[in-house]
C-alpha cells in the first residue's frame, strides 16, 4: 500500500547513512534553536557520494511552487549541479524552518521567496564554504586560490578537482562560517531561469502523496457533519443502528458535529449520512441577508476609524467641480481548494503525531499540545502536499477534529469533509460595502477621495482583539488605504460590523474587494472627467516608475485603445500588494443574451528579482482564474444562520471553456523579490468590469457580475 | 465478492456494491492517485477509464464495474516511461497543487483516444473538470502537445 510520498521520501531520509550533511538531526536541531549558524546546514543540505544533493524547502507546498523556487536559491549559492539536485520536505517543526516573515512555520502572505530570499542563499553560500574548506584541506592550498563550478572544486593552478560527493564528509566536520559573501545578481546561473518544478513527475504519474493519501498503519477513517447553524451545536442522534453497520467503530459527539468512525471512509460516510441528527440552532437561527445588509448599510452612519488621511477631503469635495459618488458590494466567499479539508492524527497516552496538509505547521504543534496536554516536543507534525490553500489552511479546525477523533477513537484517525462541509463550514473572505465620493477640479484631475468601507474584521474575531476595536483592521482596507496614487486629500475610513459568519485570509485578502472597489470607481471617475482610463492612471503614478512601467506593459501587451467590434470592451486595473506591483487588460465581448466571455487577460508584474519565471508566470494566471471565478460566480449567503450554498452545483468555478488566455509579462529587475502568489489577484474583477463597461455601457458595482444578469 | 481488473490486475473486494468506485479504489485496493473533490461528478478529480471511458468515479457504483477493466492515473505510465499525456503534462509544466491533474489527464487521454487531433471546441467539451490552481492556460497547450498539434 502505497503512502503519502512527500511523506515517506522525508522519513526514508531521516533513516539514511550518515554522509554528507546528514548528521544526527535532532540533537543538532535543538542546538539550531540557540542561533549556531552551522545548524542550517544539517537541516537544509544534505550530499550524497553520488553527487546527489537534496535540499529541504521549509515551507508549504500547496502548488505554487515553492518546493522547487526555495532549493533554488539554496543551489545558486551552493554552486552545485543543478541536475542532481532532489527536493525533501522539512523532516520536522523546528525554529530554524521558522518563516522570516513570521518567526513561526507558515506559508502564506506570498511571503515564502520574499523571506527567504537572503536566509536560504546564506544556507547555500556556507555550505559551499565549508566544501571549499574541505578541498583546501585536502589540497594543502588556501582557500581563496580555489574556485566551485556545478559540484566541483578546482584548484587551477595544479589542475586538480574534488567532486562535492567526495568532499561532503570531511566539510561535515568543519564549522560553518558565520560571514559569508553572496553572489551578486549579474553572476546568477539558476536564479532567474525558467526551471521546470521538481515536485511535477509525481503530480502527474498520481504519487504525490497529499493530506487526503496519508496512510498510517492501523488507522480508521472519520466522516464528519457540523453544525448547519454557525455557532450551534448537537442536538440528539440515534447511534445504536449506526453502530450495527459494517466497518462502524464509533459515533463522536464533539459538540459543534457528530462524526462517524469506521474501518473504509465510505463506511463511515454512509453511515454519518444514514444517521437522524437533530441540531441546536443556537442564538444565530435568524441571521439572514436581509439582516446582514441592514446592519451594514446601517454602518455608513456610524463612527468610523480612520485608516488613512492626507488633506482635507470635505473642503476638496465641496469645492470641487464635479464629484462623482458611488456604493459598491462584494459578497461572503468560500476558498473551496480542490482537496476537501482532511487531517489524519495518532494520539497516544505520550504522543500526538499529525499528517497535515497545512499552512501552518507550526501553530500545529502549540494547538496539539493544548488539546492533548502533551509538551510541545512530544508533537510531531508531519507535511504532505497541499491540495491548493488560498488562506483556508491557515485555520486550524480540520486538525482539532482529528486530534479529538484518534483520542476518542484509540487509534489513528483521518477525517475527511465533504465537499458541502467544505462549502458550509469555511472560514470566509468577509462581505464587504463602500461609498466613494471622488472630486474632480475644473480640469478633470482627480482632487479629493472620500472612501468608507462597512466590513466584518478578520482582526476583531481574534479572541484577544481589543473591543471595542482600536484602529481599522488592515485587512478590512487594505488595496484601498494604501493605494499609492497621487491625490491630494484623501480619507479612508471603516466601521466593522462583525456577525456569525466566520471570516478569515482568503487569496490577498482585503486587497481582493479593495482592489474591486477602487479599480471600478477609478474607471468611474476618469469616465466622468472624459479621459481615457489608462491615460488617467497614468496621470496619477507619473511620479512612480514602477507603478507606471507595468501600466505601460499591460496597455501595450492588451493592445490597449485599438479597435474592437461592437459589443466587445477592454478594461484595465492597477493595484500593489505584498509588496508587487500588477496591471492587467481584459477583452471581453457580451453578446444579445448577455453572455459574458472573458477572452484575453494580459498581465504585467513588477515582484522585484525574479526567481523562477515559470512558477511566476504559472502564479499570476493562477491568481487571475481564481480571481475571475469570484467576479463572475462567487458568491456565499445566509439564510436561517446557515450557509446555502453546497457544492460546485451552486458555488461554480470557472472551467476550461469558461477560461481566457492569459499573458504574464514580467518585469526584470534586480530589487529583493517580492510577492507572487496574491499580487495577480486583486486586479482581474475590475478589469473585466471595466471592460464590460466598455462593452456594454453598463457599470457593475456589486459582485459577482452573474447577479448583474450575465451568463458565463 | 466483486471482480474486477485495475490497471490489467484482477482485484476482488468486499465493498457494498452501492460503493462509490472511487473509494474502493482508493481505500480497498489503495491506489491513492485518483482524488476526491466534490463526491457529485461536477468536478472530475475522480475521472478513470472504465472499459475506455471516462467515468467520474465518485458517484459510479463498483458493483457496475464487475468483470470490467478499470485504468487510474497509476496504470497510465509504462513503467517509469510516461504515457504522450503525461510527458506533455511535465514539458508544459502543467501543474500547480495537482490534486485535479490526475482526472485532468485520465479525460485527456481518453479525449485523444476520441479525438486524436482535437479542435479547441472539442476540448472545451470533454476536459470540464474544475481546477481551482487556474492551470487551464497550460492544459490546453498540453493536450494540443500530446496531440501533435503544438
Amino acid at each position: 500500500m502505497k503512502r503519502a510520498n512527500f511523506v515517506a521520501t522525508t522519513a526514508a531520509a531521516s533513516g539514511v547513512f550518515a554522509l554528507g550533511f546528514e548528521l544526527p538531526l535532532k540533537p543538532r536541531l535543538a542546538e539550531a534553536a540557540e542561533g549556531a549558524p552551522a545548524i542550517r546546514l544539517q537541516g537544509f543540505v544534505r550530499i550524497a557520494p553520488d553527487e546527489t544533493v537534496t535540499i529541504v524547502s521549509p515551507q508549504a507546498e500547496m502548488g505554487q511552487g515553492v518546493a522547487t523556487s526555495i532549493p533554488m536559491l539554496v543551489a545558486e549559492e551552493l554552486d552545485c549541479d543543478w541536475a542532481r539536485v532532489r527536493i525533501e520536505s522539512f523532516p520536522t517543526v523546528d525554529k530554524i524552518y521558522n518563516n522570516p516573515a513570521f518567526g513561526t512555520m507558515g506559508t502564506g502572505g506570498s511571503s515564502s521567496v520574499r523571506g527567504w530570499y537572503l536566509p536560504a542563499r546564506k544556507v547555500g553560500g556556507q555550505a559551499r564554504a565549508m566544501l571549499v574548506a574541505a578541498a583546501a584541506a585536502k589540497f594543502g592550498v588556501p582557500a581563496t586560490d580555489l574556485r566551485t563550478q556545478n559540484g566541483v572544486v578546482y584548484h587551477d593552478a595544479s589542475s586538480r578537482k574534488a567532486t562535492y560527493g567526495e568532499l561532503a564528509s570531511a566539510a561535515a566536520a568543519l564549522t560553518a562560517p558565520t560571514d559569508v559573501t553572496l553572489k551578486t545578481a549579474d553572476k546568477f546561473t539558476i536564479i532567474g531561469k525558467p526551471l521546470r518544478r521538481l515536485d511535477l513527475r509525481d503530480k502527474v504519474t498520481g504519487r504525490a502523496g497529499f493530506g487526503i493519501d496519508v496512510v498510517v498503519p492501523g488507522m480508521l477513517f472519520a466522516a464528519i457533519k457540523q453544525s448547519p447553524v454557525f455557532g450551534g451545536g448537537v442536538g440528539r442522534y440515534e447511534e445504536s443502528s449506526i453502530l450495527k453497520r459494517p466497518g462502524v467503530k464509533k459515533v463522536v459527539n464533539l459538540k459543534s458535529g457528530v462524526a462517524v468512525v469506521a474501518d473504509r471512509y465510505w463506511r463511515a460516510k454512509s453511515a454519518l449520512d444514514a444517521m437522524a441528527i437533530t441540531w441546536q440552532d443556537g442564538a444565530n437561527a435568524a441571521l439572514d441577508e436581509t439582516a446582514i445588509a441592514t446592519a451594514i448599510a446601517a454602518g455608513f452612519s456610524e463612527t468610523a476609524l480612520v485608516a488613512k488621511k492626507v488633506g482635507d477631503p470635505d473642503a476638496a469635495l465641496a469645492s470641487a467641480a464635479k464629484v462623482v459618488t458611488a456604493e459598491y458590494h462584494v459578497p461572503y466567499l468560500a476558498h473551496a481548494p480542490m482537496e476537501p479539508m482532511n487531517c489524519t492524527a495518532s494520539v497516544t497516552a505520550d504522543r500526538c503525531e499529525i499528517w497535515a496538509p497545512t499552512q501552518a505547521p507550526g501553530p500545529v504543534v502549540g494547538v496539539a499540545a493544548r488539546l492533548t496536554n502533551l509538551a510541545p516536543d512530544k508533537v510531531t507534525v508531519n507535511m504532505t502536499y497541499l491540495g491548493g490553500g488560498f488562506g483556508r489552511r491557515f485555520a486550524m479546525d480540520f486538525v482539532q477534529q482529528a486530534i479529538l477523533l484518534s483520542q476518542a477513537a484509540g487509534a489513528p484517525v483521518k477525517v475527511i469533509w465533504s465537499r458541502e462541509e467544505d462549502v458550509q463550514h469555511d472560514v470566509y473572505r468577509p462581505r464587504s460595502s463602500t461609498r466613494i465620493k471622488a472630486g474632480l477640479d475644473a480640469s478633470g484631475k482627480l482632487v479629493a477621495w472620500q472612501q468608507r468601507i462597512v466590513s466584518p474584521s478578520i482582526a476583531n474575531a481574534s479572541p484577544n482583539a481589543p473591543n471595542p476595536p482600536t484602529k481599522a483592521d488592515s485587512t478590512s482596507v487594505e488595496g484601498s488605504a494604501d493605494k499609492r496614487y497621487t491625490i491630494p486629500n484623501f480619507i479612508v475610513d471603516y466601521v466593522p460590523k462583525d456577525f456569525a459568519v466566520p471570516v478569515f485570509y482568503w487569496r490577498s485578502v482585503g486587497n481582493s474587494q479593495n482592489g474591486f472597489f477602487f479599480e471600478s470607481m477609478l474607471d468611474e471617475v476618469a469616465h466622468a472627467a472624459g479621459k481615457d482610463p489608462y491615460a488617467f492612471r497614468k496621470e496619477l503614478v507619473a511620479d512612480k516608475p514602477r507603478l507606471l512601467n507595468v501600466l505601460e506593459i499591460a496597455a501595450k501587451n492588451g493592445n490597449w485603445g485599438k479597435p474592437l467590434p461592437k459589443g466587445s470592451g477592454r478594461g484595465i486595473a492597477l493595484h500593489e500588494s505584498f509588496g508587487s506591483m500588477v496591471a492587467e487588460v481584459a477583452e471581453v465581448s457580451v453578446d444579445a443574451k448577455n453572455h459574458l466571455r472573458v477572452h484575453r487577460v494580459s498581465c504585467a508584474i513588477d515582484c522585484g528579482q525574479v526567481v523562477n519565471p515559470n512558477t511566476v508566470e504559472a502564479q499570476v494566471q493562477s491568481a487571475v482564474i481564481y480571481g475571475l471565478t469570484a467576479a463572475l460566480f462567487g458568491r456565499i449567503t445566509i439564510n436561517k444562520g446557515r450557509v446555502v450554498q453546497t457544492n460546485f452545483t451552486d458555488y461554480p468555478m470557472v472551467r476550461l471553456a469558461q477560461a481566457p488566455h492569459i499573458n504574464v509579462e514580467i518585469v526584470k529587475s534586480a530589487i529583493a523579490p517580492t510577492g507572487v502568489g496574491e499580487p495577480g489577484t486583486p486586479p482581474i474583477a475590475p478589469a473585466v468590469a471595466n471592460a464590460i463597461f466598455a462593452a456594454t455601457g453598463k457599470r457593475i458595482r456589486t459582485l459577482p457580475f452573474v447577479r448583474a444578469g450575465f451568463t458565463a | 465478492m466483486i471482480s474486477f481488473s485495475v490497471n490489467k490486475k484482477r482485484v476482488s473486494v468486499d465493498d457494498a456494491p452501492d460503493t462509490p468506485l472511487l473509494w474502493v479504489i482508493r481505500d480497498t485496493v489503495g491506489l491513492t492517485g485518483t482524488k476526491f473533490g466534490c463526491g457529485i461528478a461536477q468536478c472530475g478529480a475522480c475521472t478513470v477509464l472504465v472499459d475506455g471511458s471516462p467515468t467520474r468515479s465518485c458517484s459510479f457504483p463498483v458493483g457496475a464495474v464487475a468483470g470490467k477493466s478499470v485504468t487510474t492515473i497509476e496504470g497510465l505510465a509504462n513503467g517509469e516511461t510516461l504515457s504522450a499525456v503525461q510527458q506533455a503534462w511535465l514539458e508544459t509544466q502543467v501543474p500547480q497543487c495537482g490534486y485535479c491533474q490526475s482526472g485532468m489527464i485520465v479525460a485527456t487521454t481518453a479525449l485523444l483516444k476520441e479525438h486524436p487531433k482535437p479542435t479547441d471546441a472539442q476540448i472545451d467539451a470533454a476536459l470540464t473538470n474544475i481546477c481551482r490552481c487556474g492551470t487551464y492556460d497550460r492544459i490546453r497547450v498540453a493536450v494540443k502537445k500530446a496531440a501533435g498539434l503544438a
